[in-house]
């Protein structure tokens, strides 16, 4: 189970302030001694949900690894905002080498720190790839799935916004079916992304049977965190997928970031689980079940759905596939039943 | 110590008596035995504080690689042919970083037509990466080399290939001195890296650089070659005073001192070339031999000193750059600047065709007599080109042109015709 039963909820919201809870249940952020792995002044774009899962995610990597922690990172948004020399937001060992190698280069890195341990030259440090979904989904799977095969002592996490945001949005493999992107435009009579058979990442990792996956939205930070811990409390291959909502590339207000990530999550299009060994072992259940539609309008990527002729029908089809997520992953407690 | 043995064989175990920390390995022809050699070595327990990592692709290999060196942990790593293609990003990359791998490159011909067997097409295709390249004579220089690019890589923060010609001195067995773990320990001092990713000093590496700075931090990429231009030299010599043998250097010259011609070439060819040499000295040619050993930094000052009294260079090379003829001749050419000589290009040995005694006697008694052409492809077969070429002409659709030519040469074997 990722959460404790916690009671003192704010009114209307589902979060707890950490002044109510015990030192020891409070979340690594709001401990002063955060290292701010990810520091402030970096050039991500208001409201960047990636800029937020990898401060948490990063944060709490470095809590758990007591500090000794190196990255390595993909080409892409989280690389370009936060590195522009010499204002580099990192404030751990960081390397950037290429857009479709990150998980092999996180694992030259874990070889290299498996022989200084072994020489005494180094302590226990850990390591972390991470990327987009472009850098993860397509021209990273090689890698990944290289590293994943050999159970390379790498926890790698996939900041997931849906698409080639740094390079102006267009489409990835992880694009949702529907959605406009600057390579799928809402033109024609299938407006926006094709309805192809899908590449969900956390899935195929869990066919490789590597210790432990699991899924995480930003509107979930407690979770995210928890998730974190629990991986780096783990050796081996590990992979988290993050969906981190891009104002940007969604067509969304800055301030609706956490909201939209929210709503991924209520709605079923997006699961939040853990699997250890490529078998579920727990999913975050749904609280108030929304319509797809409550997701979709808050997007102008979706736009092209509701305009003067809803497009019922392509609506329904994402209705049903988030309905097949919440079977499939359990997602509504009457379904656990 | 002597030994008879496979030239993939002496070059693992100059590797192994290097103290790699990190091998990466991914099979390609003709570099296979190599990894093998070490991979074995690494589990029997015979190279001590090494991993031995089986990857996915050659650009895991040298992604992997990337990760290890920037940690820093002595790499290596080989490959060949398409495997040095489907690199080729992490290649530029490496040596942007300025990380101090070691490459071998069993060279062998670039596909399509696949083929598996031996030319230089591969390096050369690399030759602008930023990484040192060195060509190998024998299967003794391939091991002195490894020796020496550990070395210099790490001297210079660059990665080396070491360039061996694939098959003719991979799987040749012969006789090699292995040196001793003492010898190799006295000459290479343990990695001592420019840069580490290193929790107690964070540091980023591989941040974006903008027009403000990219032209510096390239031409530092072409000053430390040029560093590395003064310092191979220098590591041939240290060599020589702890293995008591002349290996590496930037050039080697043979009988160039009254030499009219002057062959320049490159890698295992040169063996036959001086073969052929001496024929024609016998007979009172003034014929010498320029074999360049270190092709990036590419030795300007030596081979235009070679070529200073000379009367005309065959540049034989087993490289093609198509639209234009010769990739080691243009280098030549450019070293020729000023001086009044003819110069030749040479295409040869290409897909690993036989570079023969006979074939090279009867082109260099050509170039003496004034009558070999700007560019020649040795031993051509002019009858299966035409051929080809007339099908071309008269029908649209000739078909795969590779297989056309194989079927002719087919058909002409086996007397069909």
């Amino acid at each position: 189970m990722s959460f404790q039963p916690v009671h003192f909820y704010q009114t209307g919201t589902f979060t707890v302030g950490n002044r109510l809870l015990a030192q020891e249940e409070r979340s690594v952020q709001a401990n002063m001694e955060r290292t701010n792995s990810l520091n402030s002044g970096h050039r991500a774009c208001q409201g960047c949900g990636e800029a937020l899962g990898a401060r948490y995610a990063i944060d709490a990597a470095m809590k758990a690894a007591s500090g000794r922690l190196i990255a390595a990172n993909a080409t892409g948004c989280l690389e370009v905002f936060s590195t522009p020399y010499p204002e580099t937001s990192w404030q751990i060992p960081w390397i950037h080498s290429l857009f479709g190698n990150t998980a092999a280069v996180a694992t030259g890195i874990a070889a290299a720190i498996k022989v200084k341990r072994h020489k005494g030259q180094m302590g226990d440090v850990r390591v972390v790839a991470q990327g987009g979904d472009g850098g993860t989904t397509d021209i990273g799977f090689g890698c990944l799935s290289g590293m994943f095969e050999r159970n390379d002592d790498v926890l790698y996490i996939c900041y997931d916004n849906g698409g080639y945001m740094n390079t102006g949005v267009q489409r990835s493999s992880a694009t949702p079916p529907a959605a406009r992107t600057a390579t799928t435009m809402p033109v024609g009579p299938e407006p926006g992304n094709a309805f192809g058979q899908g590449k969900f990442v956390p899935a195929i990792a869990m066919a490789h049977e590597i210790p432990y996956v699991a899924t995480a939205t930003v509107a979930d930070l407690r979770d995210l965190e928890y998730k974190v811990t629990k991986a780096m409390g783990m050796r081996g291959a590990r992979y988290i997928h993050i969906l981190v909502p891009c104002p940007l590339g969604w067509g969304a207000a800055s301030e609706d970031t956490i909201k939209l990530a929210r709503l991924a999550k209520e709605t079923g299009i997006f699961p939040v689980f853990e699997a250890e060994g490529g078998e579920l072992t727990s999913s975050l259940k749904i609280r108030r079940q929304q319509p797809v539609e409550e997701y979709l309008k808050l997007q102008k990527r979706y736009a092209h759905l509701f305009g003067k002729t809803p497009a019922v029908a392509t609506i329904a089809r994402l209705q049903a596939a988030a309905d097949k997520n919440i079977r499939k992953y359990g997602l509504l407690d009457q379904e656990a039943n | 110590m002597l030994k008879q043995t496979e030239g993939s064989h002496a070059v693992a175990e100059a590797v192994g008596l290097c103290r790699p920390e990190v091998i990466c390995a991914y099979p390609i022809s003709p570099q296979t035995h190599i990894v093998e050699g070490l991979g074995e070595m690494v589990k029997a327990g015979e190279i001590q504080d090494c991993e031995f990592i089986n990857v996915e692709s050659e650009f895991a290999a040298m992604s992997v690689a990337i990760g290890s060196s920037a940690t820093g942990a002595r790499t290596y790593t080989a490959t060949a042919s398409q495997g040095l293609l489907f690199m080729a990003e992490a290649v530029y990359n490496a040596s942007g970083l300025g990380l101090p791998i070691v490459m071998t490159v069993a060279n062998r011909a670039i596909g399509a037509p696949i083929n598996i067997w031996n030319d230089h097409t591969d390096a050369l295709s690399q030759r602008d990466s930023g990484w040192i390249q060195l060509f190998a004579e024998t299967n003794q220089e391939a091991l002195d080399l490894h020796i020496q690019a550990f070395k210099l890589a790490e001297e210079v923060s660059l990665p080396v290939m070491v360039c061996m010609d694939g098959f003719i001195l991979t799987h040749a067995y012969e006789r090699v001195d292995v040196p001793t773990q003492e010898q190799v320990d006295a000459f290479l001092p343990p990695y001592e890296p420019r840069q580490v990713l290193d929790p107690t000093d964070p540091v980023s590496i591989g941040a974006m650089v903008g027009p403000e700075a990219f032209s510096e931090v390239r031409y530092l990429a072409h000053a430390k070659q040029m560093q590395a231009l003064e310092l191979i030299p220098r590591l041939a010599e240290q060599f020589k005073a702890v293995f008591g043998r002349d290996s590496g250097g930037l050039t080697h010259s043979y009988l160039l001192d009254d030499a009219e011609t002057v062959v320049v070439a490159m890698g295992s060819v040169l063996g036959t070339i001086k073969d052929t040499v001496d024929e024609m000295r016998a007979a009172g040619e003034k014929i010498g031999v320029l074999g360049i050993t270190s092709y990036r930094p590419f030795p300007l000052d030596n081979v235009r000193a070679a070529l200073q009294n000379a009367q005309r260079v065959v540049v034989l090379e087993k490289s093609l750059a198509v639209g234009i003829g010769g990739v080691l001749s243009t280098d030549v050419r450019m070293a020729m600047s000023g001086l009044q000589l003819h110069g030749h290009t040479v295409v040869a040995g290409l897909g690993g065709r036989a570079i023969t005694r006979k074939s090279l006697r009867a082109l260099f008694a050509k170039a003496v007599r004034g009558e070999l052409g700007h560019l020649t492809f040795l031993d051509l077969d002019w009858n299966v080109v035409n051929k080809q070429l007339e099908r071309e002409r008269t029908t649209r659709r000739s078909g795969p042109a590779a297989e056309s030519m194989l079927r002719d040469i087919g058909v002409i074997a086996t007397g069909i015709v």
